[in-house]
């Protein structure tokens, strides 16, 4: 990676991250979202440990891809409406590597949140120490994923009616493997195996992503610019 | 005749698979075959120049 | 061996011979239906374990195969479009999308129908019912991108971008979906316990799949006349159009 690349990841990380804090509210409102949500199945089920621990993966699974659906619309739109993209995208710099650090930046004030927030909520649901463990592992390395899937469909959409729920009919079907890896890395702890593969599997799946997606992140952005 | 209907007592299923399949195609191309008229009905007005419309003889207004 | 592809690759050269190709595939597709349906639900033998239930097979199988290869050459289809910038190759994409989300839904329906006699349940987390409805839903979002987008040009490229990430994501999610699968096969359901083929099945199944491809080809080609009248409106060469397609058809 060439140098100019890597300046201007860091560019749109540090800008984007700027803009993320000065709405704090916002930030903490998408956590809260995520803390509800899970709190709210115990309640339309049963509190019996058994079943919490059953559940509890995939609740927290599902619901941190919803947690990363909610604040996506917004990845690029801002800068769409106010002419901030055509800007960055004229500029001499990279698209792909302005639009990884943008990616970059999502993740950090929306993913890593979730992680952070992942073994507390677990604990709600019955899960042991290993379990959780092996929880918060693999949302550090499928939550990235999922901000990296869900720019694709992000910059998509930029000018499309519709907005939000034509967005997670893009988004979701494609998360369907990093839930199915994810969840699964944390089921197979439970029942004794080793969550080795599934973790390696969401592993290998960061570094496709990693590799592939700023580019098609970038033509998507390139083609609602037209 | 009765005997082939009752599939072997499935008729339930095979039949609403068949018939399913059958509605879906009969669906479909009436649906290819009414777009592609009105897209040619919209071209044909496009090209014909703007007729005036409240005239006393226009048709149907008798 | 001189053949001017790109002849095929304007929409007012393509628009008559994809009248043509349309009927004569539609012909095609009319009498191997019928074969086919003759040797599905007459010749071929009652199946000792499933009984009559298994001529769902030659409805099944062609559907869930075509709503597969669909997505493939709609893929292929919008990789042309975003390399070349062809709108044809753009406008073919389009017409295929509908039919493959027909044939995604009726491979789930004629499944559910089959797997209420053979497992005794119409739905099954089963890896390819599971896999196939994913595709359903890959389908019907490129279909709702398509109309989201008011700009017909602008449409066709961020569609192309949207199936082809979906395209590379088809074999990842088939493959997870096993997987899980595999890793939860808690319920006495063997999936495995296909009919054993006897020759004519065999025939029926593969007739049916022709007929399902020239049907196919038949309807998309006709869906794509539609398209291409619907967007070369304002396009002078369309109003020979009119006069020819009034000597010609009916």
């Amino acid at each position: 990676m060439s140098d100019s690349a890597l300046h201007a990841i860091g560019w749109a990380l540090a800008r984007d991250i700027r803009v993320a804090l000065r709405s704090k509210g916002e930030l903490g409102v998408q956590l809260l979202f995520y803390v509800i949500v899970v709190s709210l199945f115990p309640l339309a089920t049963s509190p019996s440990r058994e079943l919490l621990a059953t559940l509890g993966p995939g609740v927290l699974w599902t619901t941190a891809l919803l947690a990363s659906l909610l604040s996506l619309s917004r990845l690029f739109a801002s800068d769409f409406h106010d002419g901030t993209l055509e800007q960055i995208a004229l500029s001499p710099r990279p698209l792909a590597a302005l639009v990884s650090g943008k990616m970059a930046a999502h993740w950090l004030t929306t993913g890593l949140p979730v992680v952070v927030m992942a073994p507390l909520l677990g604990a709600q649901y019955a899960l042991d120490v290993p379990v959780l463990a092996t929880l918060t592992l693999s949302l550090l390395l499928g939550t990235p994923i999922l901000s990296l899937l869900g720019a694709v469909g992000a910059a998509l959409t930029l000018g499309a009616r519709g907005g939000g729920s034509l967005l997670a009919l893009l988004v979701l079907p494609l998360y369907a493997p990093v839930l199915i890896f994810g969840a699964g890395a944390v089921d197979a702890v439970r029942s004794g195996l080793s969550a080795a593969p599934h973790l390696s599997l969401l592993g290998a799946g960061l570094l496709l992503a990693l590799v592939a997606v700023p580019f098609a992140v970038a033509a998507a952005v390139r083609i609602a610019l037209d | 005749m009765s005997e082939f209907f009752a599939m072997g007592g499935y008729a339930w299923y095979v039949w609403m698979a068949y018939g399913a399949a059958a509605l879906a195609i009969v669906v479909e191309i009436v649906t290819v075959r009414a777009r592609r008229k009105r897209a040619f009905d919209e071209l044909r007005m496009s090209l014909e120049p703007p007729r005036p419309r409240s005239m006393p003889h226009a048709r149907g207004a008798r | 061996m001189l053949i001017n592809w790109f002849r095929f690759a304007s929409p007012v050269s393509f628009y008559p011979i994809a009248g043509r190709w349309s009927f004569a595939f539609g012909a095609l597709a009319a009498v191997l239906a019928g074969a086919g349906l003759v040797v599905g639900l007459w010749i071929a033998p009652t199946d000792a374990t499933q009984g009559d239930a298994y001529r769902i097979i030659f409805i099944h199988v062609p559907t869930a195969w075509m709503a597969m290869f669909i997505y493939l050459v709609m893929a292929a289809w919008s990789a042309l479009a975003l390399g070349f910038n062809t709108r044809l190759s753009a406008m073919m994409a389009q017409a295929l999308a509908p039919t493959g989300a027909l044939m995604a839904g009726l491979a789930l329906w004629t499944g559910a129908f089959w797997g209420r006699p053979t497992w005794g349940t119409y739905w099954a987390w089963d890896a390819r019912m599971t896999s196939t409805l994913i595709l359903l839903f890959l389908y019907l979002g490129v279909i709702a991108l398509r109309s989201a987008i008011e700009e017909p040009r602008r449409a066709d490229r961020a569609c192309a971008v949207l199936a082809l990430v979906g395209a590379v994501n088809v074999p990842i999610i088939y493959f997870s979906v096993q997987w899980w699968n595999t890793l939860h096969q808690g319920s006495s359901i063997s999936l495995t316990a296909a009919p054993k083929m006897a020759m004519t099945m065999l025939a029926g199944i593969l007739i049916m799949t022709a007929a399902a491809w020239c049907y196919t080809i038949a309807i998309v080609l006709s869906r794509v006349q539609a398209i291409i009248v619907e967007r070369e409106r304002g396009a002078g060469w369309l109003e020979s159009l009119i006069e020819w397609r009034a000597g010609s058809e009916h």
